[in-house]
């Protein structure tokens, strides 16, 4: 029975780290770049909820509603002034470089905004946990909600992708920038549009994980992105379903190795897996493999 | 012709070899008259060590052309062993230069042996997948240090990964590393005197290196790798050769960290992958490939920091500002063709001026 | 020894269903000037990845000189005495010209990393002598004024002639070139064929070209194989393969 907690927190875990990752996956897909800033962009909205529910008595969905709107606009706006300009850059490491400034940038505006001490997270979940088995099993209803929204975004944006005009759009960018141009495709703007949705989805992961972790500070979104990141990549950087895979996944192996193993070796555990399902597959779960042509 | 190339590299190397001299000696001069102040010099083993760690990404990141975040990873791999190394043989070996090199070439030599293990998956991965994967490796490594115990007793060595009280020590034993709070006690051996020799060394071997056979296969695999391959260059040697020598470079200046201050520990930035970042920042705005760059960058950034402290708290605020305001004016080609522009149009009014020249 | 340079037998390889290369069979005797020619999409530089390594084939045997190279890696292959040049242009675009011919020098420079490292006297001695040698091999290509420039900064006709000199560098026995004439002016391929000529002759090397340039395979090449969807259409001396109905046929369309 344990275990069943164990795997239902390790779900829950998951959820956020694949809403997180379809972020860097889709951003990743269109503009060739890992967007290093995209774990602060879940402190900045977690920070937008807090201070909208405590200091102007918001109502929870209200406030997420915000903070998703603010975080929009914030991920636009970084886009336009610092990426955009480098998008055809000589080096690909530029605009890498550029992506750790603004995560710089965003952490230390943070730090003078809203000072280094942690701030208690208030859930913004509330339905009441679900005991199961004579209580031996509870879910909380911050587990259920973060599952069920995570599975509801993901079969969103899959419909999204490939049922909508700005869905192919997408695809199109992604896969040749010149030729979707020639097509007539916006490819700023479907590369703007990519940005506001996972800028989206950072802030409603912000709202899930500080609901669970309530400890909020401006390093809070670091770790949560690189682990994202890595759920990514885990499961095929680029593929919408793979980060849903490699997030979960990665969240379950977190908490049963904090768990089983050691508290504190999970993430080395998690990274260790990384790399041997990259020895194993080079481009994750379901990347594709993409040869040169000679 | 062929003279010239050879006088002209080389005097590009010696170039910097002198600056690094010059800068040293005026370092010596300045602390020798007491004008430095006590933050000032408590830079300078640092700033050697970041330069030896910028100097040997920059290998890999520019000579190679692959992406590595977790350099500062082969630098804690160092650091440990070393030090390990250091308090055992503290009362063993008392002449201190000799166990100081000797510690050196151990954690070298220690991280090298992690280069090679991390040099496998490389051959496999490309670009992102690539840095993701040194970025875990990284990760890996200080989670490891940090919670690693060991001592040892007349026995010989216990492991454990829980608690210091697991090692079971006797009573002649002696806890070497102690979970996260690490090692503390190894003998301050690091002087700016040595690492300034750590520096020379990394520079000559690296840019000897680049200028040899070796460098110029090293560098034809980063432009083109199936044409190298044409040319019948191994890739798979040379990439490997390359992850092994930075490597063993990071490990050299994790030594000089560790016997550099009272304790060591792996937690917080200091191995972590914003070190890395950190590094890594100062390898691409010095230049990528530019190992004079890579010196200069280093030394600016890790002042520029301290030298904000007027600013009090928006500091690194400032920091982060100009680190993209830097990376757009350098990169953005909308800028570089300003700036050629902006160039030409000098050109063309100081020629007018200089009628000679607008002849020529 | 063999008095064939190279010896490809019912050489095939298959990209999931599709067989895009079924069946070449190909002799070129030492010293020949040999072209490969056939539309787009024949097969043709699948031949040559085939033939350098790039491609493992899926059956058919490589004989280079009496030695078997079938489905050897591109490293080795080089090292038996293959040469390549690549359709799209690939140089070491960030290394000075000269230096690009020296890195095909690599395998016959005869120092060691450390070597290098504590610059020897032995570093001194071959870097001397492979400068030279790249001087030499840059001088037949008329580069040797550009030697200090960056490769990236050579116009277009220039750095297919770079191409030839980085593979020749590499001491080859037979020297592949991917379409050399691709992009050149008419004065630029004529000059361009007197080279290939020198290079046979003063190299007394066997060459193998693909072309589409048909001025350029008639001037040059001794005798032709004509690819077509991945079979062998024509084979024979150079003016009796032009003037086969069935090649005209195919490059025309019925």
């Amino acid at each position: 029975m344990t275990f069943l907690n164990y795997l239902i927190n390790g779900l829950s875990l998951g959820s956020v780290y694949a809403i997180i990752a379809l972020g860097y996956t889709m951003v990743y897909g269109i503009a060739k770049m890992l967007n290093f800033a995209h774990g602060d962009i879940i402190m900045v909205g977690a920070y937008i909820i807090y201070y909208s529910m405590t200091s102007f008595g918001i109502d929870p969905i209200l406030s997420i509603v915000i903070s998703m709107v603010l975080c929009t606009v914030l991920g636009v706006v970084i886009e336009r002034v610092a990426y955009r300009p480098l998008r055809n850059a000589s080096s690909s490491l530029a605009v890498l470089i550029t992506a750790i400034g603004v995560s710089y940038l965003l952490q230390n505006t943070a730090l003078l905004m809203f000072s280094a001490n942690t701030k208690t997270f208030s859930s913004v979940v509330a339905i009441d946990p679900i005991k199961l088995f004579d209580g031996q099993l509870t879910i909380s209803g911050e587990a259920i909600v973060t599952i069920a929204v995570c599975i509801v975004i993901m079969v969103g944006l899959t419909l999204f992708v490939n049922k909508t005009k700005a869905g192919q759009a997408m695809q199109a960018v992604s896969e040749d920038k010149g030729a979707a141009q020639l097509m007539g495709i916006n490819v700023n703007g479907t590369i703007a549009l990519t940005f506001a949705i996972g800028s989206a989805l950072a802030a409603v992961a912000g709202a899930l994980m500080c609901s669970t972790y309530p400890n909020l500070t401006p390093y809070t979104g670091t770790m949560p992105g690189i682990k994202a990141f890595v759920a990514a990549v885990f499961g095929g950087i680029g593929s919408i379903p793979g980060a849903m895979i490699g997030g979960l996944l990665i969240g379950i192996i977190e908490i049963l190795g904090k768990a089983y193993i050691s508290s504190q070796l999970a993430d080395a555990i998690v990274f260790a897996v990384l790399i041997i399902v990259l020895l194993v597959k080079p481009t994750g779960i379901l990347g594709k493999n993409i040869q040169e042509k000679v | 012709m062929k003279k010239l190339n050879i006088s002209k590299t080389s005097r590009s190397n010696f170039i910097t070899y002198g600056m690094v001299i010059v800068l040293a000696a005026l370092m010596m001069i300045l602390d020798g008259a007491g004008v430095l102040s006590s933050s000032m010099r408590g830079f300078l083993v640092p700033m050697c060590i970041y330069i030896i760690m910028a100097v040997s990404l920059n290998l890999v990141v520019g000579i190679l052309g692959e992406l590595s975040l977790g350099h500062a990873g082969f630098m804690c791999i160092g650091a440990y062993t070393s030090a390990v190394f250091s308090k055992c043989m503290v009362d063993t070996i008392t002449f201190a230069p000799l166990r100081f090199t000797i510690a050196i070439l151990i954690g070298a030599a220690c991280a090298a042996v992690f280069g090679v293990l991390i040099g496998i998956p490389v051959l496999r991965l490309k670009g992102d997948y690539l840095a993701i994967v040194t970025l875990a490796f990284g990760e890996i490594i200080k989670n490891i240090c940090n919670v690693i115990n060991l001592g040892v007793d007349s026995a010989g060595m216990h492991i454990s990964f829980d608690k210091a009280s697991d090692l079971n020590l006797a009573e002649d034993g002696q806890i070497i590393i102690k979970g996260s709070q690490g090692i503390s006690g190894t003998p301050k051996d690091s002087t700016f005197l040595v690492g300034v020799i750590l520096v020379m060394i990394t520079l000559v071997v690296i840019l000897n290196l680049i200028n040899s056979r070796t460098g110029r296969a090293i560098m034809s695999i980063r432009d083109n790798r199936i044409a190298a391959q044409s040319i019948g260059i191994d890739v798979t040697k040379y990439k490997l050769m390359v992850f092994t020598i930075s490597a063993a470079f990071a490990g050299a200046a994790g030594a000089l960290y560790a016997h550099n201050y009272a304790t060591l520990t792996a937690t917080g930035d200091k191995f972590n992958y914003n070190a890395s970042i950190m590094i890594l920042v100062y390898v691409v705005l010095g230049g990528i490939g530019n190992i004079r760059g890579s010196i200069i960058a280093t030394i600016i950034l890790y002042i520029l920091p301290e030298k904000l402290r007027f600013l009090k708290d928006y500091r690194m605020l400032v920091y982060a500002i100009v680190l993209i305001l830097v990376m757009l004016y350098n990169w953005s080609p909308k800028m570089q063709e300003y700036r050629e522009v902006l160039r030409l149009k000098l050109k063309a009014k100081f020629g007018k001026l200089n009628k000679e020249e607008s002849i020529t | 020894m063999s008095e064939n340079m190279l010896e490809v037998t019912n050489l095939c390889i298959s990209f999931g269903g599709l067989r895009a290369v079924d069946g070449l069979n190909m002799k070129i005797r030492k010293g020949q000037l040999y072209g490969l020619i056939g539309p787009n999409g024949a097969g043709k530089t699948t031949v040559f990845n085939m033939l350098t390594g790039v491609y493992k084939p899926t059956s058919g045997k490589i004989m280079l000189d009496g030695e078997n190279i079938t489905g050897k890696p591109s490293i080795a292959i080089n090292r038996a005495g293959i040469a390549r040049t690549f359709q799209n242009i690939r140089l070491f675009k960030n290394m000075s010209v000269l230096d690009n011919v020296k890195a095909g020098l690599h395998n016959h420079m005869k120092y060691t990393t450390i070597e290098g490292i504590l610059r020897l006297p032995r570093y001194f001695k071959e870097e001397k002598r492979a400068t030279e040698k790249a001087m030499e091999l840059l001088k037949v290509f008329e580069l040797d004024g550009e030697a200090q420039q960056l490769a990236a900064n050579l116009p277009y006709g220039k750095q297919r002639k770079l191409e030839i000199a980085r593979a020749l560098a590499t001491d080859p026995k037979l020297l592949l070139l991917d379409e050399p004439a691709a992009g050149m002016n008419p004065n630029e391929t004529e000059e361009l064929m007197q080279t290939i000529h020198f290079v046979r002759d003063s190299f007394k090397m066997t060459i193998l070209l693909i072309e589409h340039d048909m001025k350029l395979v008639s001037g040059i090449c001794e005798e032709l194989t004509v690819l077509n969807f991945g079979q062998e259409l024509a084979q024979g001396e150079t003016s009796a393969v032009l003037n086969d109905p069935k090649v005209i046929t195919a490059y025309l369309g019925e």
